[in-house]
């Protein structure tokens, strides 16, 4: 966001602090922090994770958008970009990391496989996306989705923060945040929450 | 194939004569025998491709390996066959180290258990998993039919979701009478129990336990989502295990519900990187089966494109090991510099940077737009031979790469070939040997190039290498665009589905990584009955724990980068 943006909340500013006072509101400055250093977690799965290599390199370089600073560790992390397929036995590892993430968080779905399995879905081994597991700010089509695609999708990240109201935030309601329960390996992928429907159908075979 | 005698095993070695296939039949009790003979007396030093395939209707399952000699030649075949509910078949694991990770992977993915295999674990999928995913009579959650497409999406394209049929709404299955209360997760205790726990004692009687330690699958360095489980005494590694499987895709179960076509663009996610190597190992093996020729043409733009494919991997390959060293990006964005140019290429030839999905069987998607042979021309003949040497100036007499690679993380020529090691890692060890020249495929054999090959097996030689590689493929290159004549891309019409007949075949090339094979069986049917991929990023592996022990585990990051691995390949 251009400064301009910034310092126009619709109040006037008295002609003598001109250029020396800004008025804003709360929403606009801290969204324009937030969305100016997005830093994502150095996370990468399977093919998209080399689009998203060439995309942070010389010639598409996201660092114009304020996101360079790939972090190997999710606690200093912002922003999951799930680049490839999710596989079950990846799936609990990805769920630890996403809720290491400190809040505030995004994750973004890079690609066909992790927005919903892409070629791969019939496979045994596969996730039907990573919505499956994780809420999803953005979804990337593509298989690998260009640089140009991936910066689209940043862009529309962006745009999303540039819409947040801290008031609804969910990391500024009362209460701890709860973590997202951790799928288990078992004779196939376990999600928590269905274990009562599994021990139902059990019962019944 | 040439006949050798193997008389004197008398009624354990046959001729395997089913129409379509080759090589010998070997009983499983005399197997253990045939192949040390094999590899003492015969020369097949190499055991390259070990796998099985499960023959449902003759209640049997067949594994099938293929050795080669070092000093180049076409590679003997020899099958065991067993009994589909005693799956027991002797490890040869002390014969060819490098079966190592492959019958495990046969284990997992078939259940054939290899007797006398001392580490005899699921590798790519995790203990407690249900089944045996390839054999025939298994079927995943999202089954619908043996074979591809599907009448749900055909004739009228009416198609449901998937998940919308599974009573849980995901791709999961759970037995019958599973109690996931009751579920204790096996956890990871067969890994640590395999790393074989030390304890030592000094003079004064003190007792020291060693550290497991965890690297990944959630770390900047080990190239995706692979994980390393090592015992550490005060920093040196004691033993080391790769663990894998989290990018397991299931590509073979895939594959042998589509057809064969619908095959190649996922040939192209297997090793990411480069895909039109990956088409062209396949692309060979299917036209063995069909026994079809390839145009001139077609031929010589196969091998441009390859050896571009090789380009832009070695160098991926150096900018991301000099990471790994922690010249954290600088190497690496000069080295993508150059890579977004061969994908530039691609693109234009192709449609599509990464996955490029361009060889048809009998010739090519399309042929060279206009122009593209021109932006060919001037990257071979002029950019990249200047900016090889650039790197090589940059980087290879730099002391710090020095010291952390000379002499670090050392493979003998014995053990190269041992652990079945391919490629730049075979022949850093001073193995000359590379498929284009020992058992030349597509029309490598008229081009003037040399095998690169050091000598020393460190982490240097694997990383210098690959320059040598690169410079060896300019070479190809530029004969290749100078050569290239005028004419058809295609022999016939081409055709969405085929008729493949029965029978056996095995594709190989030399991909940048190393061989990569392609073991095909065909029944007649427009889907290859089994489909195998010999990954080499996965069998370089074998070595990885050998090559690593005694070393810092810092340097253990330098060894994976120079292996270069991609996960896509490595999983499958």
């Amino acid at each position: 966001m251009e400064t301009k943006g910034l310092n126009s909340p619709g109040y006037e500013i008295p002609d003598d602090v001109k250029g020396a006072v800004a008025i804003t509101t709360i929403d606009r400055i801290y969204n324009w922090g937030r969305r100016s250093s997005v830093w994502p977690l150095m996370f990468g799965l399977a093919c998209c994770a080399i689009e998203m290599i060439a995309t942070a390199a010389g010639r598409y370089d996201f660092s114009r958008f304020g996101m360079e600073v790939m972090r190997p560790s999710p606690r200093q992390a912002d922003l999951m970009l799930v680049s490839g397929t999710v596989t079950k036995k990846m799936a609990p590892t990805i769920v630890r990391l996403y809720n290491q993430m400190p809040e505030p968080k995004y994750v973004v779905a890079m690609g066909a496989c992790a927005s919903g399995g892409g070629p791969f879905k019939e496979g045994y081994n596969v996730v039907s996306g990573v919505d499956k597991l994780i809420p999803v700010d953005v979804y990337i089509p593509g298989c690998p989705p260009t640089p140009q695609a991936l910066i689209n999708g940043l862009i529309k990240l962006q745009e999303k923060i540039d819409g947040q109201h801290w008031k609804d935030t969910r990391w500024y309601r009362e209460g701890d945040l709860a973590a997202i329960p951790i799928p288990m390996l078992g004779p196939d992928l376990i999600y928590q929450e269905q274990i009562p429907a599994i021990k139902e159908a059990s019962k019944e075979a | 194939m040439t006949t050798l005698d193997f008389s004197r095993f008398g009624t354990s070695v046959a001729v395997d004569e089913r129409e379509g296939y080759e090589g010998y039949l070997v009983s499983a009790d005399k197997l253990v025998e045939f192949a040390t003979a094999l590899r003492d007396e015969y020369g097949y030093d190499y055991l390259s491709s070990v796998t099985g395939v499960d023959y449902i209707a003759e209640e049997k399952f067949e594994v099938v390996y293929h050795a080669y000699k070092t000093i180049g030649g076409a590679e003997l075949v020899f099958k065991v066959q067993v009994a589909r509910d005693k799956a027991e078949v002797p490890s040869l694991i002390d014969i060819y180290p490098g079966a190592d990770f492959q019958e495990r992977e046969a284990w997992d993915l078939l259940g054939i258990k290899f007797t006398g295999h001392p580490d005899l674990r699921r590798i790519l999928l995790w203990e407690g998993f249900e089944g045996h995913p390839l054999r025939k009579d298994w079927q995943e959650a999202y089954y619908e039919e043996d074979i591809k497409p599907f009448k749900s999406r055909w004739p009228k394209a009416e198609y449901t979701r998937a998940e919308a049929q599974n009573p849980y709404g995901a791709n999961v299955k759970y037995p019958d009478q599973f109690d996931p209360e009751k579920w204790v997760p096996e956890g990871e205790d067969a890994l640590y129990g395999s790393l074989a726990k030390y304890e030592t004692t000094d003079e004064s009687g003190l007792k020291t336990d060693h550290l497991t330690v965890n690297l990944g699958p959630q770390h900047p360095s080990t190239h995706g989502v692979f994980r390393i489980a090592a015992t550490l005494d005060g920093e040196t590694i004691m033993n080391l295990k790769p663990v894998m499987g989290y990018l397991h895709r299931n590509h073979e179960k895939i594959g042998e519900r589509n057809t064969y076509l619908q095959n190649m663009p996922f040939t192209d996610r297997l090793d990411y990187l480069s895909s039109l190597s990956n088409n062209f190992g396949y692309a060979l093996a299917v036209e063995k089966l069909l026994n079809i020729e390839v145009p001139e043409r077609a031929e010589y733009i196969r091998v441009i494109m390859a050896e571009l494919t090789r380009i832009q991997n070695h160098l991926f390959a150096i900018g991301m090991f000099l990471n790994d060293l922690g010249a954290f990006f600088t190497p690496s964005l000069y080295a993508i510099e150059e890579r977004e140019l061969v994908l530039d290429i691609f693109e234009m030839v192709t449609g599509s940077r990464m996955m490029c999905n361009y060889f048809r069987f009998g010739g090519l998607a399309r042929d060279l737009p206009a122009g593209s042979l021109q932006k060919i021309k001037d990257l071979v003949f002029d950019r990249l031979p200047r900016k090889t040497d650039e790197m090589d100036r940059f980087l290879s007499e730099n002391e710090i790469l020095r010291s952390r690679t000379v002499g670090q993380g050392y493979l003998s020529t014995e053990d190269a070939i041992k652990y079945a090691s391919a490629g730049p890692v075979l022949r850093a060890s001073g193995v000359p040997y590379d498929i284009r020249r020992a058992a030349p495929y597509s029309i490598y054999d008229r081009f003037d190039f040399n095998v690169a090959v050091r000598y020393n097996g460190d982490i240097y030689d694997r990383y210098i290498i690959r320059l040598d590689e690169i410079r060896e493929s300019i070479k190809i290159l530029q004969q290749a665009v100078e050569q290239i004549p005028e004419g058809e891309i295609q022999t016939g019409k081409p055709r969405y589905q085929m008729k493949v007949p029965a029978g056996e075949a095995y594709g190989r090339v030399e991909g940048p990584k190393g061989e990569l094979g392609f073991y095909l069986v065909s029944d007649g049917k427009g889907n290859p009955y089994r489909y195998h991929v010999r990954a080499p990023s996965f069998i370089n592996l074998t070595a990885f724990g050998p090559m690593c022990k005694g070393l810092k585990i810092a340097d253990v990051v330098a060894v994976l980068g120079s292996i270069d691995i991609v996960l896509g390949e490595t999983d499958r």
